[in-house]
């Protein structure tokens, strides 16, 4: 009994450390966003300010990049979720001696460094736009090839999310619909899609965040242009300053905010269920109680 | 024009496999088989193909296609490109192991590849050995509402990007850091540690930022295990460990192949720790690559070197499938 205890406590202090690790850093982080000193620290705490925030506010580059990334970030959900969808249809299609070399295709992105996909792109699509005047004017630019090389593994993950749902898809809803009458287009637009609406959202919600986070990929791809990321990689380069941990201090509350949200919407929905259960309960004694007495009068 | 030859690759091997497709339909005749266009209609399977042929043709293999011939060329300003200096080459896969100005053997990039493969197969066993206690926690000894809060748990520091984490950690361990503060507070040392410059801060950064990378794939396999094997394990009088070794890991092995593979590639290739969280001497395969495109601007020679982080990564890869026995579709999904 007492080694269950020992299991037990040891088990919670495993835990303990481990979100220590994983939290410990992200704290000091913060603590030091609201110190005086140039220099983050976190001990001694000389003074509160908030000035940090203001600095970062009024950091131009980081803003430029700011709104860069916003635009990378559609682009690459603009370009990845159609094309994780086609593929995934693909996927179920195609001839079948093709679809080992085809799959392959289509995963190798996952498991290639995101550098080599940021030097390829560059040099490819260098050569590519260069080919006429106009193409290189219009097209050769740090977000457009940025979209194109996240794009080509942020579509992967979309194949592979979308492509999970698709393998639930019940056929039979598929011949009926075509018993009754529709035609194939009908069908997709109308059973398969809805049935593959929640992967097609949280394909688009994974596409913008690793499209936004994304460095190795980008810093090569981005030539001149900047992202929020390559500015703050830039930025912890040349140095360091409070004012990076301000940011994180932001996208810190803003991630908790969210799963807080998250974690309440959750239980409501295991209470109202809950209460539901209870309700069909005191419906089914209701139901029963007449009767008992009924018997014992 | 030759540059452009490698066009021809992708057309041979799909025109390839559209002839045995049209061969095999003729030899079997099925007459319920519908074609592509067929159970389509002809607009979306157009869109579809579409789609799909610029995805996997023109961001996927032509790039690499692309890279791979662009590496065997010498460097060139770009007005000599196709002119009669341009000729193929392996004189920057050579200087991966000769360096071409001296004739010597080139160490520092050789030792810089090794050090890299080896840190991060190290980086790679560490974070399996700690996620896999947690990970096993949560899926097999959990209740549903803890599980989901350790979840968000983990999620939330996923959120903020690898530079502010990188950040975050070098705040740690800075010579003026607190970690060092607290050392030296308690007398523990006189002058501050230089854990950047000794490589932990590269070791801790590179763990640090793949921790969740391990710990889904770990969880996802674990979670589908039945808890009545456990149960019966442990009633035949198997100890913890044998119940870990012969009955939860040879089920997960999909998972750990997942989570091993993906750790490894992502630290092998990664940037942003090697880059914030090194020393001055640390040697790491990307930032020899970064230089040649940023500062030496010698792109041949710079795919060349991305060619052999490739290569390095699939034989990994493969590897793993091999000792893990799984194929690669169980373990990408």
């Amino acid at each position: 009994m007492s080694s269950r205890i020992v299991m037990k406590a040891m088990i919670a202090f495993y835990v303990f450390l481990f979100f220590l690790y994983l939290f410990g850093p992200l704290m000091v982080m913060s603590a030091t966003a609201f110190n005086t000193p140039a220099y983050p620290q976190a001990y001694p705490f000389e003074g509160f300010t908030l000035g940090w925030f203001v600095k970062l506010w009024n950091h131009r580059a980081m803003m430029e990049g700011l709104w860069n990334s916003v635009i990378i970030g559609f682009g690459a959900v603009a370009v990845s979720v159609p094309v994780g969808l086609a593929a995934a249809i693909v996927m179920n299609q195609i001839y079948d001696r093709a679809r080992g070399l085809y799959y392959l295709v289509t995963v190798s992105p996952v498991l290639t460094p995101g550098v080599i996909i940021g030097i390829s792109t560059v040099i490819f699509w260098k050569d590519m736009m260069g080919l006429t005047d106009f193409t290189k004017a219009v097209f050769y630019k740090g977000v457009i090839l940025a979209i194109l090389g996240q794009s080509s593994f942020i579509a992967a993950y979309c194949l592979l999310i979308i492509m999970a749902r698709l393998q639930r898809f019940d056929r039979a809803q598929e011949e009926a619909a075509l018993d009754l009458g529709a035609s194939y287009p009908q069908v997709f637009w109308h059973i398969l899609l809805p049935f593959l609406k929640p992967a097609l959202i949280s394909a688009a919600v994974i596409a913008f965040l690793s499209s936004f986070e994304n460095y190795n990929t980008t810093t090569f791809a981005i030539l001149a242009d900047k992202t929020l990321v390559t500015v703050l990689a830039g930025e912890v380069r040349q140095g360091t300053t409070p004012a990076l941990s301000a940011l994180a201090v932001i996208i810190i509350s803003i991630s908790l905010a969210g799963a807080i949200a998250y974690e309440v919407m959750k239980r409501r929905e295991e209470a109202a269920s809950e209460r539901a259960k209870e309700r069909a309960k005191l419906a089914e004694r209701g139901d029963v109680m007449p009767a008992a007495v009924a018997a014992a009068a | 024009m030759s540059r452009f030859a490698i066009f021809l690759i992708p057309v041979v091997v799909i025109a390839f496999f559209w002839a045995l497709a049209r061969y095999e339909a003729k030899a079997v005749h099925d007459p319920t088989h519908k074609s592509f266009f067929e159970r389509n209609g002809m607009t979306l399977g157009i869109v579809f193909i579409a789609l799909v042929a610029f995805w996997t043709l023109f961001l996927v293999v032509l790039p690499y296609l692309y890279m791979a011939q662009e590496s065997f060329h010498p460097k060139l300003p770009p007005l000599k490109r196709g002119g009669p200096e341009d000729f193929l080459t392996i004189q920057q896969y050579r200087s991966f192991f000769v360096e071409p100005s001296s004739g010597d053997w080139n160490s520092n990039h050789m030792s810089a590849f090794l050090f890299s493969i080896l840190a991060s197969v190290l980086v790679t066993a560490a974070n399996f050995a700690i996620c896999y206690p947690l990970a096993y926690y949560m899926a097999q000894a959990g209740t549903a509402q803890k599980v989901r809060l350790l979840m968000l748990g983990l999620i939330v520091p996923y959120w903020v990007n690898e530079i502010l984490r990188a950040f975050s950690l070098r705040l740690l361990l800075a010579s003026r850091g607190l970690i060092n503060q607290a050392l030296m507070g308690l007398g523990i040392t006189e002058t501050p540690i230089d854990f950047l410059g000794n490589d932990t801060g590269l070791y801790v950064g590179l763990s640090y930022a793949y921790l969740l990378i391990m710990i889904f794939p770990l969880y996802n396999a674990i979670e589908s295990l039945d808890k009545n094997q456990i149960e019966a394990a442990r009633d035949l009088g198997a100890p913890w460990w044998r119940i870990h070794k012969d009955v939860v890991m040879p089920y997960a092995k999909p998972g750990i192949a997942s989570g091993c593979t993906l750790v490894f590639m992502l630290s092998a290739g990664s940037l942003a720790a090697p880059q914030f969280l090194g020393g001055p001497r640390t040697l790491w395969f990307t930032l020899i690559v970064y230089d040649f495109f940023f500062q030496a601007f010698n792109w041949p020679r710079g795919a060349a070197y991305a060619f052999i982080l490739l290569a390095a990564c699939i034989v990994f890869v493969m590897l793993m499938l091999r000792l893990f026995k799984v194929s690669l579709g169980e373990t990408i999904r």
